[in-house]
């Protein structure tokens, strides 16, 4: 990373460790390569987004950071992703600690069907092992407060997530990946099924969890990504074009296609 | 060359323009399925007018609490049948639904490969096995090996019955279980049998109890293989380790007999037999339903919808 303007807010996002690091990833679907070759650092308390046109191969790459290929059949990951220097594809690590760390959002919303708001928030701490109430209380309310849910839905979390609108089961599995305490947090296009208000809402909950988490965010929307992150990679094909922090990428993109992409040229 | 709302309308013109006609069809169509489900209710209900109309009479405290009396004198009841048919379909269904479900979580999750496949093959055979034969299976393994007919090769036999469908029918309500949930669910650190038992086994726990309840109504009107294991007895319950009545076999000792006396005592253990399987399925999807929605009504409960 260059860096031109020397001022002390850019010098602090510099002196960050890289929480994760993505090395040389490729994912094949049977025999077609859609990731091809990407290399890329996250810092800690940082966000970074990830834009290019669909298809190009965004969430793959995303669901690559947590071992969510694990399930799909044909899918084949190579390279190394680095979580505090541990590589998440070694053959002795088991995955389980690593999501734990590493908190995932999904497009579309999926609250756990037959569970209450109360219960899909609590899932991953109570199926981990977590029993006192006090504490799951606790961690629920918190979370709902941080996906900006708390106040609709306070005095019914017994009803069943199912029974909310889109964007409010949206904003449950926000507060559902929260409540794990994650150290990274996985968006794919979070905010697609919200309306602009949640939207803004949860906006603001990346730029307040930033202070403390790394926030890996895919999103069609190029505002959205200029108003929440850090950093920016535009994919295209399986490529990873350019990542540059985000005010370059779109205001002095190296290369032609970020430049006609960020301008919507194509897309 | 066209202009594209030339095309447009062109491609328009192309459409069906006998809208009468398709009325029409509509109509057909719809007499045809209504006429189909007349035709598939007109057995089952004729079935149930037939067996009540004949078994009512037949009901009575004694009948269905004493042991049976003297041959044609049209006394005594049906008690031990009772009480056979009901510890049997339970012992059944311990043995059967465990192994059931285990067999349809692993083909559903674990079995996308050659011994999956081969396992599902064996099971879709299994399910289409004569009820004979597996009660002489049953008397060929439990009961030569113990030396006499037993509860426990009945309920052997019965689970045998039991398991290929609660497994199949297991099996295809979590495949409709979105992969998006298991997901979730990995996302969130947990263990892959946290995810099915917890997550996935719940989301499709109204489909596998359907799965359940028609094997309990299968077994619970077997004779073959009971003929062949619990044999029959007119006395009560007197271990897990000796013969046993039941409700079918005492419908069929009944039926035989050529007194009037028998035939209606055969009709109304008929009647108590159709009672006590209609009591286990409203029941069991009661007991679940309540868990979850508390607001449905208990029509809608038993009937098993909810909504997603």
């Amino acid at each position: 990373m260059d860096l031109q303007e020397n001022s002390p807010e850019k010098q602090k996002i510099d002196n960050r460790n890289y929480k994760m690091i993505a090395e040389n990833v490729s994912v094949y679907y049977g025999g077609v390569q859609t990731v091809k070759n990407i290399t890329m650092k996250f810092k800690e308390r940082s966000v970074t987004s990830l834009i290019g046109p669909s298809g190009c191969g965004k969430t793959t790459f995303l669901r690559c950071l947590n071992r969510m290929h694990d399930m799909t059949k044909n899918a084949r990951v190579e390279g190394k992703i680095l979580l505090d220097g541990e590589d998440l594809y070694s053959k002795d690590v088991d995955p389980i600690y690593h999501r734990r760390k590493v908190g995932m959002v999904f497009q579309k919303p999926n609250p756990f069907p037959t569970m209450s708001i109360y219960d899909n928030v609590s899932a991953g701490l109570r199926l981990n092992g977590v029993r006192d109430k006090k504490i799951l209380d606790e961690i629920v309310e918190d979370s709902l407060r941080m996906a900006y849910l708390w106040d609709e839905v306070k005095s019914n979390l017994k009803k069943p997530a199912m029974e909310l609108s889109g964007g409010q089961q949206q904003r449950v599995c926000i507060a559902r990946a929260l409540a794990i305490q994650p150290e990274v947090l996985l968006m794919d296009e979070p905010a697609s099924a919200l309306d602009p208000i949640a939207t803004q809402k949860i906006e603001e909950t990346i730029l307040e969890l930033a202070k403390e988490f790394t926030v890996i965010i895919v999103t069609h929307n190029m505002q959205q990504a200029v108003r929440v992150s850090d950093y920016t990679g535009f994919m295209y094909l399986g490529d990873l074009i350019e990542f540059n922090e985000t005010k370059k990428i779109f205001t002095q993109p190296q290369n032609e296609l970020t430049a006609k992409y960020v301008q919507g040229q194509f897309g | 060359m066209m202009s594209s709302s030339q095309k447009r309308a062109e491609y328009r013109s192309l459409f069906k323009q006998n809208v009468r006609g398709r009325l029409v069809v509509n109509k057909i169509t719809m007499g045809i399925i209504l006429s189909s489900v007349i035709v598939a209710l007109v057995p089952l209900g004729s079935i149930l007018i037939e067996v009540f109309k004949n078994g009512l009479g037949a009901l009575s405290v004694q009948f269905l609490t004493q042991i049976p009396g003297a041959i044609g004198t049209g006394d005594g009841g049906i008690g031990p049948a009772i009480q056979g048919t009901v510890i049997i379909i339970g012992m059944a269904s311990f043995m059967g639904i465990p192994i059931g479900v285990m067999s349809g979580v692993f083909m559903s999750e674990f079995g996308d490969n050659r011994f999956g496949r081969t396992v599902r093959f064996f099971n879709d055979v299994f399910m289409e096995f004569p009820s004979i034969v597996i009660g002489i299976f049953a008397f060929l393994t439990i009961v030569l090996l113990l030396g006499h007919f037993s509860l426990w090769a009945g309920a052997f036999a019965l689970s045998l019955i039991m398991f290929p469908i609660v497994a199949r029918t297991t099996e295809e309500s979590l495949k409709l279980v979105p992969l998006t949930y298991r997901e979730a669910g990995l996302a969130l650190g947990l263990r892959q049998w946290v995810v099915t038992f917890r997550i996935v086994l719940s989301a499709a726990k109204n489909g596998m109890l359907t799965g359940i309840l028609l094997a309990v109504g299968r077994i619970s009107g077997e004779t073959a293989p009971l003929i062949m294991t619990v044999l029959g007895s007119s006395q009560f319950f007197g271990g897990f380790d000796s013969p046993m009545d039941a409700l079918p076999l005492r419908i069929w000792r009944l039926s035989l007999l050529p007194y009037d006396s028998a035939k209606m005592q055969g009709w109304g253990a008929a009647v108590v037999l159709i009672i006590i399987i209609l009591s286990i399925n409203i029941g069991i999807r009661y007991y679940f339903s309540t868990k979850n929605s508390s607001k449905s009504k208990f029509l809608y409960k038993i009937i098993g919808g909810r909504k997603l």
